[in-house]
């Protein structure tokens, strides 16, 4: 039999072994990001220059070469696909959470569901089935419709879920003074809370420019600048991944320094709608 | 209604008069613009679901030639060779299914420790900066994970952790084996690094709609805080962790880029988590772009089918379990 004391410290013992158990995965889990950052830093800085900025590849063996076409064509594939998707995910999510009984809505939510499930591989695959084949060529247009189903679920849910949380008497005001329904729920509902429907949309726009697997066999990529949207286009993400598993060096770092530009872009972008756009919310309440 | 009424007879006459026709009646009556507006907004919802069903047929209709040439077959054969055009699919499934359930052992753990660290022992602004930072980890593209894989994480598993392993638990045939470096076991590291995030932040809401009151019970009651949370904070969402972990898993299961790089592209099935393997994803992605032949292309569609279905079951799963959690806690 053990005593009361004894069987106290037992006690404390575990209290303290669990917290510290907890502080170690705590670090564990974290430490990844920082690792990664810390790489990046290390191994992309050297390559970071103007020239990584303003030119195209050179061959192998010149330096010199960036990865000007390679932003540029992210830029276009995420406007593009932002153009499709966010109009139709912002319709999508205020049919959702203003309209969110029946039939229709069971059916969309489910959709989203599934949608923000799919593999982005599979998106892909879907990319090059409902374009490529038709129009028999690599397209940025084809890249810009599988990343604008990438983005298309998250606005939809963030739309639904942000608007959801606006307490009803905004909108019986709105209908109060006469409006019809759709004006109420245009310049009251959503015009009121444009800030936060911001934040969910560059959330889904950070997470599109990072995308490689959508773009594979869709934009598939290019050594050079282009514009046109029927023709392959070069991103980013999968410049990176054809240089890195490249067998020269010259490649390797300059998809390293290729990554280091698309993380500060995606985190960047991510911190910018969590903190900025986050004190808004903050402050209204 | 009333003024549905003189609405109805003013657009009656309007055609006549529009010119007279006083600004302050719209044209369309405000039921009718209301109507307009829902249909609109059923189209876009309809027009939706509609995309879903289009690209499950589409694969259904590019797979169909490998799906009568090798049916269920398919699934139990692990024989792949383009060249002849031999395609089974077994090595792929258990590559899938071998690095997720690895990445989720890896995972759950330090998820469900990272969520109690979040959001029972860290307080105000630190807790929001950690979680911050967790979110972070989720916004990674994969690519970058893939990448730094390939150049730190893989060199490392193959100089430190395979020694480790070896000399500890060295008499199981899973961790026998010479090892490359990039492997399963590699691919199980980056999965479950990816997927953490996930998990931990559907656990913390979880542990968050705790009612503080319990937790005051169990401490009132002179337990500690580890019992505490034992108590009164793990054991009622014992269920809505499970459906954080299957949705984990589902994430697992799809994820592409950071696998194809790291796992070392081998279509065979072997026992060794040093070796290297293959997952349905990683082929698709390595191989699509230059598939020669049409019944390779089908047979990656295929593939393709397969994981569709296999990452709909898991997320319709945890769906259901969070649902029905989120339910009955509101009770």
């Amino acid at each position: 039999m053990r005593s009361p004391e004894t069987y106290f410290k037992i006690r404390k013992l575990k209290n303290s072994l669990f917290h510290l158990v907890v502080l170690i995965s705590a670090i564990c889990v974290m430490a990844p990001l920082f690792i990664v950052v810390a790489f990046l830093l290390q191994k992309g800085a050297s390559g970071f220059n103007l020239d990584f900025f303003t030119n195209i590849p050179k061959p192998v063996g010149e330096i010199g070469g960036g990865m000007k076409h390679a932003i540029i064509g992210t830029m276009i594939m995420v406007s593009l696909a932002s153009l499709i998707a966010i109009p139709i995910g912002l319709l999508g999510g205020i049919f959702l959470s203003e309209f969110g009984k029946g039939k229709i809505a069971t059916l969309l939510r489910f959709a989203t569901d599934l949608l923000t499930g799919v593999p982005s591989i599979v998106i892909g695959i879907f990319g090059y089935l409902l374009v490529v084949i038709p129009f028999k060529s690599f397209s940025a247009l084809a890249g810009a419709l599988s990343l604008s189903l990438i983005i298309l679920p998250i606005v939809i849910r963030s739309t639904e879920e942000i608007l959801k949380l606006i307490p009803n008497h905004y909108r019986e005001a709105g209908l109060a003074l006469g409006l019809p329904r759709w004006k109420m729920i245009l310049f009251i509902i959503v015009k009121g809370h444009l800030s936060q429907l911001f934040t969910g949309i560059i959330l889904a726009i950070s997470r599109a420019a990072g995308e490689t697997a959508p773009l594979l066999f869709t934009a598939f990529g290019s050594l050079y600048l282009s514009y046109n949207v029927k023709a392959p286009m070069a991103s980013l993400p999968v410049q990176i991944y054809n240089y890195a598993i490249s067998p020269y060096k010259d490649w390797q770092s300059q998809a390293w320094t290729g990554a280091f530009v698309l993380i500060t872009l995606v985190l960047g972008l991510n911190l910018f709608a969590r903190t900025v756009f986050g004190i808004k919310k903050l402050r209204r309440k | 209604m009333e003024l549905d009424i003189i609405n109805d007879s003013q657009k009656s006459t309007a055609k006549s008069e529009s010119l007279i026709r006083t600004p302050s009646l719209p044209l369309i009556s405000y039921k009718g613009q209301d109507k307009l507006a829902l249909f609109f907004l059923r189209f876009c919802a309809l027009s939706i679901f509609a995309i879903l069903v289009l690209m499950i047929g589409l694969l259904f209709k590019m797979a169909m030639p490998a799906i009568s040439m090798f049916g269920l077959d398919f699934i139990t054969s692990s024989d792949w060779n383009p060249v002849e055009d031999q395609f089974g699919g077994l090595a792929f499934i258990y590559g899938t299914v071998t690095t997720s359930f690895l990445a989720l052992i890896i995972a759950t753990p330090l998820s469900i420790a990272m969520a109690i660290f979040i959001s029972q022992i860290l307080k105000g602004a630190l807790s929001k900066v950690v979680s911050m930072i967790v979110e972070l980890i989720a916004a990674v593209p994969s690519i970058v994970f893939g990448l730094w894989g390939l150049f730190y994480l893989a060199p490392w598993v193959k100089s430190t952790l395979t020694p480790f392993l070896k000399n500890t638990l060295g008499f199981l045939p899973q961790f026998q084996g010479p090892s490359f470096g990039i492997g399963i076991l590699s691919a199980s590291i980056i999965l479950a690094i990816m997927i953490t995030p996930t998990i931990t932040s559907i656990v913390r809401e979880i542990f968050n709609s705790v009612p503080q009151i319990r937790k005051e019970a169990a401490l009132g009651l002179g337990a500690t805080k580890y019992e505490m949370i034992r108590i009164a904070v793990l054991r009622p969402s014992l269920s809505g962790i499970l459906g954080a972990v299957v949705l984990g898993l589902g994430r697992a299961l799809g994820e592409t880029m950071a696998v194809a790089m790291i796992i070392g592209n081998n279509p065979t099935i072997s026992k060794s988590l040093f070796s290297p393997g293959a997952t349905m994803a990683s082929v698709i992605a390595n191989e699509y772009a230059e598939a020669e032949g049409d019944l390779h292309l089908s047979a990656l569609c295929y593939i393709a089918l397969i994981l569709f279905a296999i990452t709909f079951i898991v997320n319709l799963a945890a769906r259901t379990i969070i649902w029905h959690n989120n339910r009955r806690s509101q009770k």
